[in-house]
């Protein structure tokens, strides 16, 4: 995976207008075989969600999907991948979270894209990661009494438990 | 009153429970429980090298388990950097459009023998059969095929399998005639699906639905036109969408896209070459034919070694989403150099076209949530994953 250096980042526009917006929100940018990561703060994820929905340029009104990648025991542990989709422009772009593994909470987006409710569920029920503002957080996969996150990298997936 | 439906009532598809808040006979909120069919998937990707997991995507929509086998390979041959030959393309191209006709088939009949027309479903199984028919006789599967592999096929089609297709696509054109004989116009299936379950254009976007759902709400987004893969560029298709956004226009959309379905297989007929290789060459990561296994050391190595440990694409992260029957079917792989998938995640399209059920049934009657869940054209195997 490339990390595309600061003065190569202007070719591309959706992270140009991003940095123009707030210059703070973009930590780092990835390319890889033509796919653009957009690694973003915590603290900003909600704003750089509504600006990215909202700006009449970007338009990125369709949320394909939230998923989360456990790097464990690398710190910080998880990464929240957010997967945008602008269904006029034609456009992908992936925004990317990384949240330490003893506070995995990450600011919820169900607000800006509604479908982002049974994805955050299903993201709170694997892996643990708590979204704060969720409106209904509940497991939707396991059930209820279901201890531990199995998609989490030390669960084990042998033996009795 | 509060209405337990399901998991085990006959037109949930499968074990999908819907819990029913009810005033009289109207539904005030529709709650659905799913989670019954999770088989940790994604979890047992990772424990299997990339190749091995082909097998586990035929199992996650099994009404159309090509499709699935085409988004997982397309994915690790991004990841990879590598593209499957062309003939290889367009035949995956024609299965996968057999594959949508196929699951549009089950569903169509399903549906209706879900609002009481029994017979539609046992002509239109009959038609699906004949499908199933074609599948078996290339791959040696009917359903879980695992046809399409990382870089091309599994397997040289086997002669005569053009003339297969061939006779199925002449005699359809007409049988769909007959299923719209007896739906189209039916006074009942009318009363049944016309201003029923209806969802908006904005609804659909912000709820994340796709597919015929999306483009019956007068959305026209098609992943094989907006990002066009496999070859899908050279083909002449159009994207059927309706703006009444209701049940009966998402049966429209979905008998529309059968007859384009169709004229992408004619047109693959023809482009797909008679002879040429039908995997790609990449020493190292697609095993070498059969004939240079026994003939080169080089080969040898490389047959046993793709076999036995499988290969390493570099580290990375990849989304490839393509338009299953049932709208964009995503998988993200993330790769750290190992010979195993680090993630694999699967974008089910029924998962999150299914969260859009209480917006379609709730303020309607109770006997509209049967053509609510019906219209969704949800497979609770991909759901649960």
């Amino acid at each position: 995976m490339h990390i595309v250096e600061p003065q190569e980042e202007t070719k591309n526009p959706v992270v140009r207008k991003l940095r123009e917006w707030d210059a703070q929100a973009v930590a780092e940018v990835l390319e890889f075989r033509g796919e653009t990561t957009v690694v973003v703060h915590r603290e900003h994820l909600r704003r750089a969600a509504e600006y990215l929905a909202a700006e009449p340029s970007l338009r990125f009104s369709f949320l394909s999907d939230i998923t989360t990648v456990d790097r464990y025991p690398i710190e910080p542990r998880f990464e929240v991948n957010y997967h945008l989709l602008s269904l006029d422009r034609r456009e992908r772009l992936r925004l990317k979270l990384r949240v330490a593994g003893n506070d995995p909470t990450v600011p919820s987006v169900t607000s800006t894209w509604p479908t982002a409710n049974w994805h955050e569920r299903e993201n709170f029920d694997l892996f643990g990661i708590r979204f704060e503002g969720h409106p209904d957080l509940r497991r939707i996969l396991m059930p209820d009494d279901w201890e531990g996150h199995p998609l989490r990298k030390d669960y084990p997936v042998e033996g009795y438990r | 009153m509060v209405l337990n439906m399901g998991p085990q009532h006959p037109s949930t598809h499968g074990v999908l429970r819907v819990i029913l808040e009810l005033e009289g006979e109207i539904v005030v909120k529709a709650e659905p429980v799913i989670g019954y069919l999770h088989t940790g998937i994604e979890k047992t990707c990772e424990r299997l090298t990339y190749s091995q997991a082909i097998t586990l995507t035929d199992r996650i929509d099994y009404l159309a388990p090509l499709s699935n086998n085409l988004g997982y390979c397309l994915a690790v041959e991004k990841l990879l950097g590598i593209e499957a030959p062309k003939r290889a393309q367009y035949i995956r191209v024609m299965l996968t459009e057999l594959t949508r006709i196929s699951s549009h088939l089950v569903w169509v009949g399903t549906h209706a023998i879900d609002l009481g027309a029994m017979s539609v479903f046992l002509y239109t199984f009959r038609e699906r059969e004949e499908i199933q028919k074609i599948f078996e006789f290339i791959s040696g599967q009917r359903m879980m095929t695992s046809y399409f592999r990382v870089g091309g096929l599994a397997l040289e089609p086997p002669p005569g399998y053009l003339d297969q297709v061939r006779r199925f696509i002449d005699t359809f054109p007409a049988r769909l005639d007959e299923y719209e004989d007896l739906l189209t116009q039916n006074r009942i299936w009318l009363g049944r699906t016309k201003g029923v379950g209806f969802l908006s254009a904005t609804d659909a976007i912000a709820m994340g639905a796709s597919g015929p759902l999306l483009r019956a709400s007068g959305v026209a987004f098609d992943n094989r036109k907006a990002f066009p893969y496999s070859s899908y560029d050279e083909f002449d298709f159009s994207v059927p969408t309706q703006t009444a956004g209701d049940c009966f226009a998402r049966y429209q959309v979905r008998v529309a896209e059968m007859r384009e379905s169709l004229k992408i297989v004619r047109q693959a007929l023809e482009k797909i070459p008679a002879e040429g290789p039908f995997k790609a060459t990449a020493p190292g990561i697609i095993a070498p034919s059969r004939e240079e296994m026994k003939t080169s050391i080089e080969g040898l190595i490389y047959h046993f070694k793709i076999y036995t440990e499988g290969f390493a694409p570099p580290a990375g992260e990849v989304y490839q989403a393509i338009e299953s029957p049932r709208g964009e079917l995503g998988v993200f792989v993330a790769s750290d150099g190992s010979n195993r998938p680090y993630r694999v995640k699967f974008r089910a399209p029924s998962f999150i076209n299914l969260q859009t059920l209480p917006k379609l049934c709730e303020g309607r009657l109770i006997a509209d949530v049967v053509a609510c869940i019906g219209t969704t054209d949800i497979v609770l195997g991909e759901v649960d994953r």
